[in-house]
Formats: structure tokens, sequence, C-alpha cells
């Protein structure tokens, strides 16, 4: 289990995390969802990608973290491929990684503080004191105060739960992390705020990301590069200052909302 | 006549198919949920509180029941008796009949309408807002930290609630016999301690620990498995409630016929 994290080795830089995902094919049923994705993020790189609704970005990630297994394809991460890794390797790569859930996915049985330190505790009654501790810190973070610490995840709002499981996605200090729509539901400071935590877990401390979002005000503030998925197929991939000039109409449609 | 043949017959070998598969998903998790029953890393705290909300909490619906049945049984063998006679035979069959079949068989379908479908509607609630995917990307087991606890919590505590369901059913007849049959109540309790036997008691147990084992692994089971939101977890609930009738009342005849047959 990973000790707990000292506050001052928290500023430490994480090494990052290489992914290769090539050729990734998902269906349910009759339904491509996945139809051959192929797509890199190199140590240290936030990756956003951005998508209509139902074109499979939610189950990308799903396969990655292997949520989902793959009808074909490949998922390397650092060199372990996820799609066929024995279960202790994917643990391995599972330590690494942190997981912002689009709806939170708080545990409803357990106080916001035992939430956010559950990557460290895995749900044991264990350093109470310390842990709690460290919580608040990472509920200043995301711009909560201590008073929540103690709430259930029932009795805050969905903007603090949010927050609260962004909290809870990088407490066990992740290199590589995932975000699944960060600011939906947040109001424009909060999401700023939540923008700028992400750009900092890349920029200062090295973690990689990948980060799926409709937002694209938090898009531009977040990514290095930027990846359209299309009808479960990349259709477009490149540096966030080349989105308004990507050459491709259907980003262009997309990132402009134009609905012609 | 080939397709007429294939039409008539294929949506009931879609659902022997559909049934079987059914089975072995079940089969599978079941021995998914013992091996991390038995495995590392443990969660006591969170079987106490199971056992707690498993057992403690339906000790009110056990015990009525058991009461009401007990009592009512010791008026029917009474009315029944008095045919042909036999209405001496009060103390000794409603012991029998409480101890090897009510009891356990009562007591584990008042525990299974209560317990499997809270089990479903918490964990088909888990699955359907990602809590238990988020348990996975936080490297926590789903069957150790949700599944096993409630599994063990249910196999331990279900012969309790048998044993306290047992002395409860056969006061109850005690009650209605004495005060309202007229027996004696010294020779009622001694004919119902003569008539007791050890196997009784221990089919009761055994009995009490499958029904446990049934009733928590359908709720689960069908929790674990919820998909298609608010709707799904009713779907989920129903299905663990009904799937644990049925598979209590059919262990009931097995191990009946195996112990008794």
């Amino acid at each position: 289990m990973s000790p707990a994290p000292d506050p001052a080795a928290m500023e430490e830089r994480n090494p990052g995390a290489a992914i290769e995902i090539a050729g990734l094919r998902k269906s349910f049923g009759e339904k491509i969802v996945l139809n051959g994705v192929n797509l890199g993020v190199r140590p240290g790189e936030s990756l956003v990608i951005i998508g209509g609704s139902g074109t499979g970005k939610s189950v990308l990630l799903k396969c990655i973290l292997g949520l989902l297994q793959p009808d074909s394809g490949t998922i390397m991460i650092d060199g372990i491929d996820m799609t066929e890794a024995p279960g202790g390797d994917r643990a391995d790569v599972r330590r690494r990684t942190g997981m912002l859930f689009q709806g939170g996915a708080l545990f409803d049985s357990l106080n916001v503080w035992r939430n956010v330190t559950f990557a460290l505790t895995q749900g044991r009654a264990r350093k109470g004191r310390s842990m709690r501790s460290l919580a608040v810190e990472l509920l200043a973070k995301v711009g909560l105060d201590e008073s929540v610490a103690d709430l259930r995840p029932a009795e805050i709002s969905g903007g603090m739960q949010k927050r609260v499981a962004l909290a809870r996605a990088i407490a066990s200090r992740p290199d590589l992390v995932f975000f699944d729509e960060p600011t939906t539901g947040l109001d424009p400071i909060r999401a700023n705020t939540i923008n700028d935590l992400i750009r900092g877990l890349v920029t200062d401390l090295g973690c990689s990301a990948i980060t799926i979002t409709h937002d694209m005000e938090s898009a531009r503030r977040i990514a290095d590069r930027v990846a359209m998925l299309h009808e479960g197929r990349i259709i477009w991939q490149g540096p966030v200052e080349m989105l308004d000039d990507s050459g491709n109409a259907r980003v262009d449609k997309f990132i402009n909302g134009r609905t012609d | 006549m080939t397709d007429s043949f294939t039409r008539l017959f294929a949506p009931i070998g879609a659902a022997a198919l559909s049934f079987f598969a059914a089975i072995g998903r079940a089969a599978i998790f079941a021995g998914r949920a013992l091996l991390a029953a038995v495995r590392p890393p443990y969660y006591p705290a969170r079987f106490v509180q199971q056992l707690l909300s498993i057992g403690y909490f339906s000790l009110p619906v056990v015990g009525l029941t058991a009461l009401f049945t007990g009592a009512a049984l010791a008026q029917q063998i009474y009315v029944g008796g008095e045919r042909f006679n036999a209405a001496s035979t009060v103390p000794a069959v409603t012991v029998i009949a409480i101890v090897r079949e009510l009891a356990p068989v009562l007591g584990g379908l008042m525990v299974a309408g209560r317990v499997s479908s809270a089990m479903a509607a918490e964990l088909g609630t888990m699955r359907v807002t990602e809590q238990i995917d988020a348990l996975v990307t936080l490297r926590t087991d789903p069957f150790q930290f949700l599944v096993a606890p409630r599994l063990l919590a249910a196999i331990v505590v279900l012969p309790i609630l048998t044993l306290v369901a047992n002395a409860i059913g056969v006061m109850g007849g005690y009650l209605l016999a004495v005060y309202r049959l007229g027996f004696n109540a010294a020779s009622y309790l001694e004919t119902t301690r003569d008539y007791l036997e050890v196997t009784d008691i221990v089919s009761s147990l055994v009995k009490a620990a499958v029904f446990g084992f049934v009733l928590a692994l359908m709720g689960c089971y069908h929790g674990y498995h919820t998909s298609g939101g608010a709707a799904g977890v009713g779907r989920a609930t129903t299905n663990a409630v009904v799937s644990a009738f049925l598979l209590i009342l059919l262990a009931n005849l097995v191990i009946t016929v195996l112990v008794f047959g």
C-alpha cells in the first residue's frame, strides 16, 4: 500500500507515464463504439479528447483503465500491455493512476475525508488523524474547506462532490491521471480552479493526463495536445495551438459549436 | 418446414441457453466471492457492520414470524389431530415442524425479503453511479470489499437467527396450547424436549447457513450486474428477491431429502 504522502513531497515531480494505444476496437452487441483507435501520450503530457456525446470517449477511458476489455488492439502503459497483462502488473499500473469519474462516483457510505484518502487506506479505518489532515489539505487544493470533511457525499452539492472526487483522484500522487468531464456542473470560477489544478499536475508535478471534455475553454487551458474522437476513430490530433487551424471541418464545427 | 420448425423451437432453445448461462454466471460469481472471502486483505469492520445489518436488525421480523407461525401451527395440529384422536401430538409435531422446516425456511424467506433486496439496491446503485468502477481504480477488489463481508455475515448470522426463531416458534405453540387449548404447561415442555433430536437442530442450522449463502449471493449477484439506471436497480432488486426465494425453497427440498430421506 502507498504510504501517506508527505505534504512537502507533494511538490516533487513525477516521472509521468507513456501511453500508446493501437488499433483499439470495442463493440457492444451490434454497436461498434471504438473502431480502431490509435493514440499516444508522452510522459508529462496533457492530452484532451474531445468529441460529441456517445462517440465512445468514456468507453475509451474505461478500456485504458482496464474496466472494460477491448475486443482487439493494444494499450501499452510504460511498456505493459493492459489488455493482456496479469493481475499483478495491472495492479502496479493502477497504483500509479488516478481517475475522476464523470459523476464523481464518491462512496455514499463513507464521509468526505474517508473518500478522499480511500486510495491510501482502501476503506480501512487506519491512521485516522493523519489521514483526515491529509484529506483537509487535498480539499483545500480543490477549493473546499474543512467543514465538508466530515459530511457524507449526499450532504454536499454536485459541484462539491466533483471537487471531492478530484481530491480523491490525486491523493495517492499518481503519475498518470484521467479526468472524465472534470468541469461539468461547476460554475466558471470553480471550473477555472479545477483547470488550473489539472494544468499544475502536469506542468509542476510532471504527471501525464488524459482528459475528456466538451468544455472547449477547459480544453484550451488544460491541453498540450487535443484529439477528436468521431465514429469510433481519432479523426484529428495535434497541439492545442493548432486547434483553431486544424484543417478538419468536423473539428471546426465541433469547437465552434456550429449546427450546420 | 425447417423454417417453421426453427421458429417454433428457437425461442425455447434461446431461453434454455440463457437460463444455463445465468446459472454459469452465478456459479462463477459465487466462486469468485468465496475466493475473495478467504484471501487477504480482510475487512473485519465491514463484516461486523453486515452482521448487525443482516442479523440484529432482522431479529424483530424473524421473531414475530416464528411466534405467529408457531401459534398458528399448534392450533392447526390440534384441530387436525382431533379428527383422529391425536390432539395430544401438538407439542411433538409443533417442535418438529418448527425446527426442521418452518423456522429456517420462513426465517430465510423473511431475511431474503429484507436483506437480498437491500443488497441488490445498494450494489446496483453503486454499479450505475460508477462507484464499483471507482473501487477498482482505487485498487480495491469489489468482491473483497463489498461481496465477501455480506456473504460471510449472512452465512454466520442466519443459523443464529434460526436458533432464536426455533425457540420463539416453540414458545408460540406453547403459549397457544397452554393458554387457549388447555394443555398442561409442564407436560407440554417435557414432550417437546422428548421429541426434539440433535439431528433436527443440526439440519435446521445447516439449512440456515445455506439459505444465508443463497440470499446474500443473489442480492450481491443481481446488484453487481445491474445496468440501466434507476429502472435497472428496480429490476435487480426484484430479481434478487424472487431468485433468492426460489433457491431457498429448492435448497430446502434438497437438504430435507438428503438428511431425512
